[in-house]
């Protein structure tokens, strides 16, 4: 297990993985470029959809009044709805996730020709499969519930994605059978050929998969930043404009990014809950082994997933002032703090987790001194990460600021430290990463010093750029350049992680172990951090969910159908975030009957005398 | 002598902690507010567990007093002491917390009402996603009568605005003191930078009152400007805040 071979395949999975997310930012970055440039296109797309409405046989937005919302058994269907969409969500980001890095785990499985990637693949996906039945029920029961109580929204939204919502359900037919297929098929489908269809079947299924999402995320981003329409809702007839809409690819990159992030995490506490019940060394060993890559599947597409998210908030911000000063300078802001929270909560956990995966090799000793410096860093980052623009002051200091402003703490609240926070401990958790990729290792080039020398000057230059960028950017020019320095301050983040990593496996090329690496030694605590890692990630794409809906506050479709019913108003923050942490709790409770039944299928039981010889 | 790494960890809290109260309400004389102090306390107590405990030894080394307290015979007096003191020290906590005081209660508010899409102002039923002030394209097609403009600006702003928002637009102007939230401080950089010119238009010309009824109850002080000032008026002070202050108003075009 820990021969050469062994070694290289380490390096192929992470190179493989790390390139795939590298992919990701560039493709981030790149819509990042575009993207400030659309709001001019989608403008002179709306004229053309206004002229088109004008002859348009469709009828305008409905005009809608508390009677139009059927009251159904004394069930509040706002709670209802909310619960099913976002049970439906957590599952579906978990069933679009794991089958693209199975994809990746299976290739990697087949190009190094070891059967411990093929094996790992196969039980990633047997965990997804129950996950993707609940999620079939839970899309069912959403899809029931808005029709029993928002008749009226639902028929104007078919009446526009009438054609995609047929395709959505074939497509959905389509994603079943291939999902049984590659699942079923998997020992089936081995060796030479077959091996190959297989791996285009999965293929398939992720191209599928994603094809869902994005027609999903169409009709939920029409009713953010309707397109297609005319001002009184009268549809053009042009459904690629509205599916086409302002916000749709900003939330098509984030959820892209964040599913597989998030399927990373949920495999991951599956990987800690085996590893927990573990009965034999080997057992620990294979799931210890499991975790860590689940973990490293995660913290990859966490990485560039604060990107996406800056992105998504600034098309927001630049598609209406009032849905963007209502996400992060007034009613939900407070929940931007959780959020932020929450975020470092993942940074953290997922370094501890690291750090604690040091005692498995004998070598760690080496570079666990600078664990502190890394640590006060991390921290300190995070301090600046969730410090709130808006503070919450008693009387007596209110009096002794002589107002609601603080001069030193006040300018941490704004986007510009935010940014250069989450660059630091970005790089940062890649330094972590990378201590932890040496701990066992011993280089054997001669000029092992010289590219010491290079990697310390290429964090340190990183991250004086970073700070320049978002201290001068950021506080002392305009808005273009302080959003737009967010990008510069990105790529200087990728440039430090891949530069210092690619460095990094030329020194250690042709180097020495230390010794085997002990799978298994690693404290139970180290598991914790796996459990705590997916619950923060369910609480915060419920959290951020409900922000990203609620900053529609009283319409159905922003500015073109009101929502009449009882429930229009934006609710207190305590209570969605209670609603959210009961819709948490229940998915969390499907989540581990997943990990049970995928554990009971594995039993045998043979019952002695109770069949016929 | 090695410190004992039980002590190490709480001496580490103790100086972060005090550390956080000399640096800013003895060395910066601005206080930090003691709910963001909870805040950030938590996840230092986090970051010392963290590097304290993830390696086996130095957790074992950690929790040892502990474990000796709990589990050593010999140590019977002072393991009654601390189980006796511990719950009254909480106890004590808990009553000091629950307590009836005669403060207000912490108030949240938020330093940017979200505009409406549209508003009624000057009798005109305004779009303010796409209002733009009519004088700030003269900042590059005529400099010298943008000046003029600022100039005016800067006469309305010290005739109407200086009282409540100061002269030196820092919020500090005499009737400051009397207001509550204080008014906005312009030189701030989480205040009007953040800002496009059209939300600035919209909060002056409609005050307290034009607030979104979604977020009600504002508290606010700031008049209905569009009953006193022309519409010329308020955008030419508009100018002059941008102009005074350096910062730029938000927008979506590099140049």
């Amino acid at each position: 297990m820990n021969g050469p071979r062994s070694r290289k395949t380490g390096r192929t999975v992470k190179t493989g993985l790390l390139l795939v997310t590298f992919g990701f930012v560039v493709a981030l970055v790149a819509f990042a470029l575009s993207g400030f440039d659309q709001l001019g296109a989608i403008a002179a797309e709306q004229e053309v959809a206004a002229d088109a409405a004008a002859a348009s046989p469709y009828g305008p937005a409905p005009k809608l009044t508390a009677a139009d919302y059927p009251s159904i058994a004394g069930i509040n269907s706002r709670v209802a709805v909310w619960i099913f969409a976002q049970l439906h969500l957590w599952f579906a980001a978990f069933v679009l996730a794991v089958p693209i890095f199975v994809f990746i785990i299976e290739a990697i499985g087949m190009r190094t020709r070891d059967k411990r990637y093929d094996d790992m693949a196969y039980e990633f996906i047997k965990v997804s499969i129950t996950a993707y039945s609940l999620t079939a029920v839970l899309g069912g029961a959403l899809l029931f519930s808005l029709i029993l109580f928002y008749p009226h929204l639902f028929t104007y939204l078919s009446t526009i994605f009438k054609e995609s919502m047929i395709y959505y359900a074939l497509l959905f037919f389509a994603e079943s059978a291939a999902l049984y297929i590659y699942y079923y098929g998997w020992h089936w489908l081995q060796g030479g050929f077959k091996k190959w269809v297989h791996l285009t079947l999965g293929l398939v299924l992720n191209a599928v998969g994603t094809t869902l999402m994005l027609l999903a995320n169409s009709w939920l981003t029409f009713m953010m930043s309707p397109a297609g329409v005319d001002a009184a809702g009268v549809f053009s007839g042009d459904a690629w404009a509205a599916i086409h809409n302002f916000l749709w690819n900003p939330i098509n990159i984030h959820r892209f990014v964040a599913n597989i992030a998030y399927g990373g995490s949920i495999v991951g506490a599956y990987a800690a809950f085996k590893f927990l019940t573990a009965t034999t060394k080997q057992e620990r060993a294979h799931y210890d082994w499991m975790g860590y890559n689940a973990n490293f599947i995660a913290i990859c597409a966490l990485l560039p997933l604060p990107f996406a998210g800056y992105y998504l908030a600034a098309e927001i911000y630049a598609y209406s002032q009032q849905m963007g000063i209502t996400l992060m300078g007034g009613i939900f802001a407070w929940l931007f703090i959780i959020q932020a929270v929450l975020i470092g909560t993942l940074f953290l956990s997922a370094n501890y987790y690291l750090w604690c995966g040091m005692g498995r090799s004998d070598g760690a000793k080496r570079y666990t001194k600078y664990i502190k410096y890394i640590a006060i860093v991390l921290v300190g980052a995070f301090l600046v990460w969730f410090t709130p623009h808006t503070l919450v002051l008693t009387n007596e200091e209110l009096k002794a600021l002589g107002g609601p402003y603080h001069k030193y703490l006040g300018p941490l609240g704004i986007m510009p430290a935010k940014n250069t926070a989450v660059n630091v401990m970005i790089i940062f958790t890649a330094l972590s990463f990378m201590f932890y990729r040496r701990a066992n290792k011993i280089a054997t080039v001669s000029w092992v010093n010289a590219g010491n020398a290079i990697q310390v000057a290429l964090y340190t230059a990183g991250i004086a750029n970073i700070l320049f960028l978002g201290i001068y950017h950021g506080y002392f020019t305009n808005t273009v350049y302080k959003v737009a320095a967010s990008i510069p301050q990105v790529l200087t983040t990728l440039i430090v992680i891949v530069g210092s990593i690619t460095l990094d496996s030329f020194i250690y090329r042709g180097g020495k172990q230390v010794g085997p690496l002990h799978w298994g030694r690693i404290p139970g605590r180290a598991q914790y951090a796996l459990f705590l890692l997916a619950v923060s990630f369910t609480w915060l794409m419920g959290l951020m969910g409900y922000i990203r809906s609620g900053i529609r506050q009283h319409w159905h479709v922003v500015d073109i159908m009101r929502d009449a019913s009882p429930d229009a108003f934006t609710p207190t923050l305590g209570y969605a975030a209670n609603v959210v942490s009961v819709a948490a709790i229940i998915f969390m409770a499907m989540v581990i009957f997943v990990f049970w039944i995928a554990q009971v299928s594995g039993n045998k039981t043979l019952p002695a005398g109770y069949w016929k010889e | 002598m090695k410190i004992p790494r039980l002590l190490q960890a709480v001496l580490v809290l103790a100086g972060v902690y005090y550390g956080f109260i000399i640096v800013f309400d003895i060395l910066l004389d601005a206080v930090i507010p003691s709910s963001l102090l909870a805040m950030y306390m938590f996840f230092v107590v986090a970051g010392v567990f963290m590097v304290f405990t993830y390696d086996e030894d130095q957790t074992r080394e950690l929790v040892a007093p502990i474990k000796a307290l709990v589990e050593d015979p010999s140590k019977r007096i002072w393991r009654n002491i601390v189980f006796a003191v511990v719950p009254l020290v909480a106890g004590a906590g808990a009553y000091m917390q629950m307590q009836p005081s005669f403060e207000a209660p912490l108030e949240l508010r938020t330093i940017h009402p979200a505009p409406p899409t549209t508003a009624k102002i000057f009798g005109k039923r305004v779009n303010l996603l796409k209002l733009e002030n009519p004088y700030r394209k003269f900042e590059k097609e005529d400099p010298e009568k943008f000046r003029e403009l600022v100039e005016e600006g800067a006469i309305v702003y010290i005739q109407n605005c200086q009282y409540c928002h100061g002269d030196k637009l820092d919020g500090k102007g005499p009737y400051a003191a009397g207001l509550n939230p204080t008014p906005l401080n312009f030189q701030d950089v989480g205040t009007i930078a953040q800002l496009q010119e059209s939300y600035l238009f919209w909060r002056i010309a409609t005050g307290g009152p034009g607030l979104p009824k979604e977020a009600a109850p504002w508290i606010s002080s700031m008049p209905v400007w569009q009953d006193f000032l022309k519409e010329d008026e308020i955008w030419k002070v508009i100018l002059y805040l941008y102009d005074y202050t350096g910062h730029h108003p938000r927008s979506w075009e590099s140049e």
